[in-house]
């Protein structure tokens, strides 16, 4: 590859100027001649039901063009995935507009009117009546035995039990009230599970071990708190639908859109150069987007939904919140022989998310246990709708657990590093249930490898020395958490042309949502086609620009899927160029090596890859993209037709094998300080220490894993929701109220490291890092105040000082364990 | 009819450039106008939809009501000071480094550059029901939402609480307090100058108001007198999060020793109650004293007499407490203790 080394080095990323001048432009930056505006009617109600409405005063006002009702909407629709699979669409699940609003806030109506002044007095105009209908926003409220249901026809998601085939329906679930005689101990019910996996023999490990616990810990629900809200543009030219919005994923949600809209993907265009946060909050866009999109059709203008903070709050998700109860029974030297953990999960009353039963999948991996059960319970509250959010469930499982191994390595008397050390997954190591007597593994773990790092790095010993030792007011703690969570998929596709010019022109369906995976991952085949970095294009962010079919940039996908289909579309580009290269100077394709932007062999034959392009234009065919792989994406095919006869195509299937499922690991270590005077406390220092593969791009994965990092110690600082269960309203309804982390609250000079080794299973040996350094920040700093003021005084996260000044105060707990929103 | 909480309604923007201009048309449009400082509180309010005005009353513009000066060996405080100059001020710092503290823990940057001295000591309350347009007592109402057994009222009072139970959210007014200071209220020709432990007002004197400020009056300066100057000062903000957050509970004092005796004292916390709460029994108690463990541990259980806690603010009553004795002692509990 000649001095062209690219991965694992730094570089000026293509957006970069643009997002420090401020040129860049966001959804919302855009403006159109005769643009409309639109502003949003949402519910008062937790619960209810459209009983009457009165628009016409709001209709007859100068300016207003159109109001936007749920009847107006397209249903839902089934959906077919890139795989053939045909996903029937869910008819109780979360519309852009309702009549029968399940949360405050949710829109109900939209008004499009000549300017927002205009639009928000319209709504002030409406005279509109709700039905009040049932409502709970405590999920254990709702499964006691009389407790509400978030919906009429119950407050779970399930399938029939005699018929396990049946789409997806709301049924109830409800405990006996026996189930809840602990609560008041603090102690999670443990009534009948929707899900139940175990593994292993837990009785025996129960009888064998030298400590069992049985501990309680619930963590919150916390907002996404995209600094970008939900805003769109939308406007139809030609019968294509043009849309300005924020998004995960650039061409996938291009399918969305379709699918929402019930469109034809060809007519869709979606334009996201840059997208202000998303954290799985809008993995595929929103589908909040097509109200724009539906009020342009109506009223022939284009329109703008601009999204305020408040409305952000309500449509942009949440992460569900889990109540975790852990039976742990351990060796002496710290082995976990036995864990029965039963979580209940809070779901919007919409589609449900699997947080609940992932958060035992994720546990079984991080600290292989020889024996486990787990019950997950997934329960419906009036309150926003739940999204994945960064290491969704496995962020929450970890958090219950963490603590756990924490109190167990006191009371045996093990180093904190040293329980988790004896519990790491090693290599392939494998992961939840089993399936007949195969129980599927990791690709690769090296987690011992980054304790060991961070031990040395974060001078333990040292830290560990200091740790519970009081001075005035101050008292010092120091923790340890490992973390995992999945971390690339596969099958995608890469798709690039070298032109007569000598430039590489790659084009890149990633979402730029901050990660620079939309530019990283092609660093790949630029490397391997000896093309410098400043002879590379990357069109993105504009569906128009003929994309290929790319990830879903959430879950860490990313830099694996994507770097697997650069190294596909560079490797096929190669093998096309050592062909041409052969035919026009002679000997073995074989022999000819791309490098320093010529194509050689080691005789000295040679021509420029510029030459190659021209060459390849000549000769057509699979060469320049006019015949194209057949098992690559329709979208990928429409792309690579538009570009076909340009120059040199790469344009490939990632058909890797791997063996296992790709899990990125990381050590997190923190030191805190309490002040017992105030219950406040700081964290004095961080560091992270990932595994996940070769690193690509040392700066965005330094960014990844520190900023990941603080939206942890953000869950165990003081962010949170907040509701008065008695209106089932919503209190925290600003960001000031709902306290995500600021850049004072998290250390200065957090530090963060990687083993950097590759993973077997991938030809980049790259993995993705974005979800797995969030429970490590949250349950370090958890485990480092424990460490400090002792075991047994918060069960719930965050903890704020109020719980650590009352529980030092009283001398034991003082919280509410159990009680959601507060 | 339905609520929409974004954009602010069109309004009359009134924007005087002199203090006279400005007093006269606070006076004339009284009923209809509302001033506006910084407006970090006023912006809210009116985007929200919650509360609304025909006019509002920009003192942007009104160069007299900025700036630090002397007066008589103590201060004179333009109200529309930003909370950046109040901090920054050099005069303030030597003399008054409490309130320079105390501005300096104000939110975040770019509020404390934006808002001033006076919009922060006439701010209204932060009590998430209020906040959110629940009708109750203090908006006019019949019931105080964040006193019931449902309530959400960690950040809530524990002391002077009368049917509504919402919180000074000030963080520089338990400073003026503490040091005696003045407000000056212009109305029309007229100036009245009020003692800052006057110019708050609880919901047993006022549920609808946190100040004295009536309709027509326009807080012009804040004086500090000389009176405690160079006297051992101390403040401290308990908040949630290192900046843009409101104090959970705060505390300033300004403590005048001779040979280890404590002569006189103030002693101010500020959240606890919907006005900053000078604890006089607290003062009268230190008057005197030596200042030793037994004074310091005395002043924190006087001052959290009478507190009676919500379901969710009893830690209010320690941090109180814990404060007050750090305000006496001059710091945290040191290493040595």
């Amino acid at each position: 590859m000649g001095d062209n080394r690219l991965v694992g080095q730094n570089y000026r990323t293509p957006d970069l100027v643009a997002k420090v001048t401020g040129q860049a432009k966001y959804s919302e930056d855009f403006r159109v001649d005769g643009m409309l505006y639109v502003k949003l009617l949402l519910s008062p109600v937790p619960h209810g039901r459209v009983r009457s409405i009165d628009t016409s005063a709001a209709e007859a006002m100068p300016g207003v063009r159109a109001i936007l009702r749920a009847s107006d909407m397209p249903a839902p629709a089934d959906v077919v995935t890139d795989l053939g699979e045909t996903i029937e669409a869910n008819l109780k699940g979360e519309q852009a507009l309702t009549d029968e609003p399940l949360y405050a806030g949710e829109p109900v109506l939209a008004v499009a009117a000549v300017d927002e002044e205009t639009a928000a007095a319209a709504i002030e105009a409406i005279d509109i009546d709700f039905e009040p209908l049932p409502f709970v926003v405590d999920p254990l409220v709702t499964l006691r035995p009389d407790g509400p249901n978030a919906r009429l026809e119950g407050n779970c998601w399930g399938r029939p039990a005699d018929n396990p085939q049946a789409p997806i329906d709301v049924q109830e679930i409800k405990w006996a009230s026996a189930d809840f005689g602990e609560v008041r101990e603090g102690r999670l019910p443990e009534g009948d599970a929707q899900e139940e996996w175990q593994f292993g023999d837990l009785d025996a490990g129960f009888r064998e071990a030298s400590l069992v616990l049985d501990e309680t810990f619930s963590t919150a629900n916390n907002q996404h708190h995209v600094l970008e809200p939900r805003s769109a543009l939308a406007y139809w030219q030609n019968g294509k639908l043009f849309v300005h919005a924020g998004t995960q994923s650039a061409v996938q949600t291009v399918a969305s859109l379709a699918r929402w809209m019930q469109m034809d993907m060809e007519d869709v265009v979606l334009i996201t150069e840059y997208t202000g946060g998303g954290f799985g909050s809008r993995a595929t866009g929103a589908v909040i987007y097509t109200i724009p999109a539906v009020l342009s059709r109506m009223t022939g203008s284009p329109v703008m939904m601009r999204i305020s903070r408040e409305e952000e709050q309500y449509i942009g998700g949440i992460r569900p919140a889990i109540h975790g109860r852990v039976r742990a029974g351990f060796a002496s030297d710290g082995r976990l022989l036995a864990l029965d953990m039963t979580c209940v999960g809070e779901n919007s009353a919409y589609e449900p998310q699997g947080d609940a039963g992932f958060a035992g999948t994720i546990v079984s991996l991080l600290y292989q246990p020889r024996a486990m059960r787990m019950r997950g319970t997934t329960v419906l509250t009036n309150t926003p709708p739940r999204r994945a959010q960064s290491q969704p469930g496995g962020m929450q499982g970890i958090t219950i657990m963490e603590p756990v191994m924490s109190k167990a390595a006191r009371q045996l008397g093990i180093d904190q590093v040293a329980i988790r050390r004896v519990n790491a997954p090693v290599g392939k190591a494998p992961f939840g249930p089993a399936f007949g007597d195969f129980r599927p593994t990791c690709t690769s773990s090296f987690l011992v490898e980054a304790l060991d790092r961070g031990v040395e790095l974060f001078d333990w010993p040292t830290r560990l020395a200091r740790s519970g030792q009081r001075s005035g007011s101050k008292v010092r703690g120091a923790g340890v958490s490992v973390s995992t969570f999945v971390a690339g998929s596969t099958g995608f596709d890469g798709l690039f042309v070298i032109r007569p010019d000598g430039r590489m022109y790659i084009q890149s369906g990633v979402g730029n949502l901050g990660t620079e995976s939309f530019s990283d991952v092609h660093r790949v085949a630029a490397e391997m086609m000896g093309i410098p970095w400043d002879k590379v294009e990357i069109a993105w962010g504009d569906t128009s620009q003929n994309l290929p079919w790319t990830c879903v940039s959430g879950g860490s996908q990313t830099t694996h899927a994507m770097t697997r289909a650069a190294h596909a579309a560079a490797s096929d580009a190669i093998a096309k160029a050592q062909q041409i290269a052969a035919s026009v100077l002679g000997g073995n394709p074989a022999d000819y090596r791309c490098a320093n932007e010529r194509i050689s062999d080691r005789s000295g034959r040679s021509m420029t890859l510029a030459q190659v392009a021209q060459r390849a234009v000549q000769m057509g065919g699979r060469y320049d993209g006019h015949e194209l792989p057949e098992d690559i994406n329709e979208f990928t095919v429409r792309s690579a037709e538009a570009l076909a006869g340009e120059g040199l195509m790469g344009v490939a299937r990632d058909n890797y094998e791997r063996d296992g499922t790709t899990f990125a690991f990381v050590a997190g270590f923190a030191e805190v300080e309490v002040d017992v005077e105030t219950g406040d406390y700081r964290i004095l220092d961080y560091l992270a220490v990932g595994d996940s593969g070769t690193i690509i791009h040392p700066k965005s994965y330094g960014g990844q894993i520190l900023g990941r990092s603080v939206l942890g110690m953000g869950h165990a600082l003081a962010q949170k929701t907040v509701y008065d269960q008695h209106y089932g309203l919503p209190l925290a309804t600003r960001m000031y109220q709902s306290r995500p982390p600021t850049i004072l609250d998290v250390p200065r000079n957090m530090q963060w490291d990687a083993v950097d080794l590759p993973d077997p299973e991938t030809p980049v040996g790259a993995k993705g890092i974005g979800e797995p350094p969030v429970a490590a920040g949250a349950a370090a700093v958890l485990n480092a105040l424990s460490a400090a003021i002792g075991d047994d005084l918060f069960q719930r996260s965050p903890v704020t000082l109020d719980t650590i000044l009352m529980a030092l105060e009283h001398g034991q707990a003082m919280q509410e364990p159990l009680t959601a929103h507060i | 009819m339905a609520t929409v909480r974004d954009v602010i309604p069109p309004f009359q923007l009134l924007q005087p450039s002199s203090l006279e201009e400005a007093v006269e048309l606070v006076a004339d449009r009284r009923d209809d106008a509302w001033i506006i400082a910084g407006g970090m509180d006023s912006l809210d309010w009116l985007k929200d939809r919650t509360k609304r005005t025909e006019a509002i009353i920009d003192l942007s513009q009104v160069d007299e009501l900025r700036g630090v000066r002397e007066l008589d060996g103590g201060l004179e405080i333009g109200a529309m000071t930003t909370l950046t100059d109040v901090a920054e001020s050099p005069l303030v710092r030597e003399r008054f480094g409490l309130l320079a503290e105390a501005a300096s823990l104000v939110a975040s940057p770019q509020i404390r550059h934006q808002g001033t001295l006076g919009g922060n000591v006439s701010q209204d309350t932060r009590c998430w029901y209020y906040r959110s347009g629940w009708t109750c007592y203090r908006a006019g109402g019949n019931t105080c939402y964040a006193d019931t057994p449902s309530a959400i009222n960690r950040e809530h009072a524990i002391l002077h609480a009368s049917r509504c139970v919402a919180v000074s959210p000030s963080d520089t007014a338990p400073p003026l307090v503490a040091l005696d200071a003045q407000m000056v209220i212009r109305r029309g020709e007229r100036e009245r100058v009020v003692e800052a432990a006057d110019y708050f007002v609880g919901p047993d004197l006022d549920i609808m108001r946190m100040t004295v400020l009536e309709p027509g009056d326009l807080l012009t300066a804040i004086r500090i007198p000389s009176t405690w100057s160079g006297a051992r000062f101390y403040f401290e903000k308990v908040r949630d999060r290192e900046v843009w957050d409101f104090p959970l509970v705060n505390v300033a004092s300004a403590i005048r020793e001779s040979g280890g005796r404590i002569e006189d004292a103030r002693v101010v916390v500020g959240a606890v109650a919907a006005r900053p709460l000078r604890l006089t029994a607290v003062e009268q108690g230190l008057a005197g004293q030596l200042l030793n463990a037994q004074t310091i541990a005395r002043a924190g259980e006087v001052a959290v007499e009478g507190a009676r806690p919500l379901r969710y603010n009893g830690y209010k009553v320690p941090l109180m407490r814990n404060l007050v004795q750090r305000a006496v002692r001059g710091g945290p509990l040191p290493a040595s203790a």
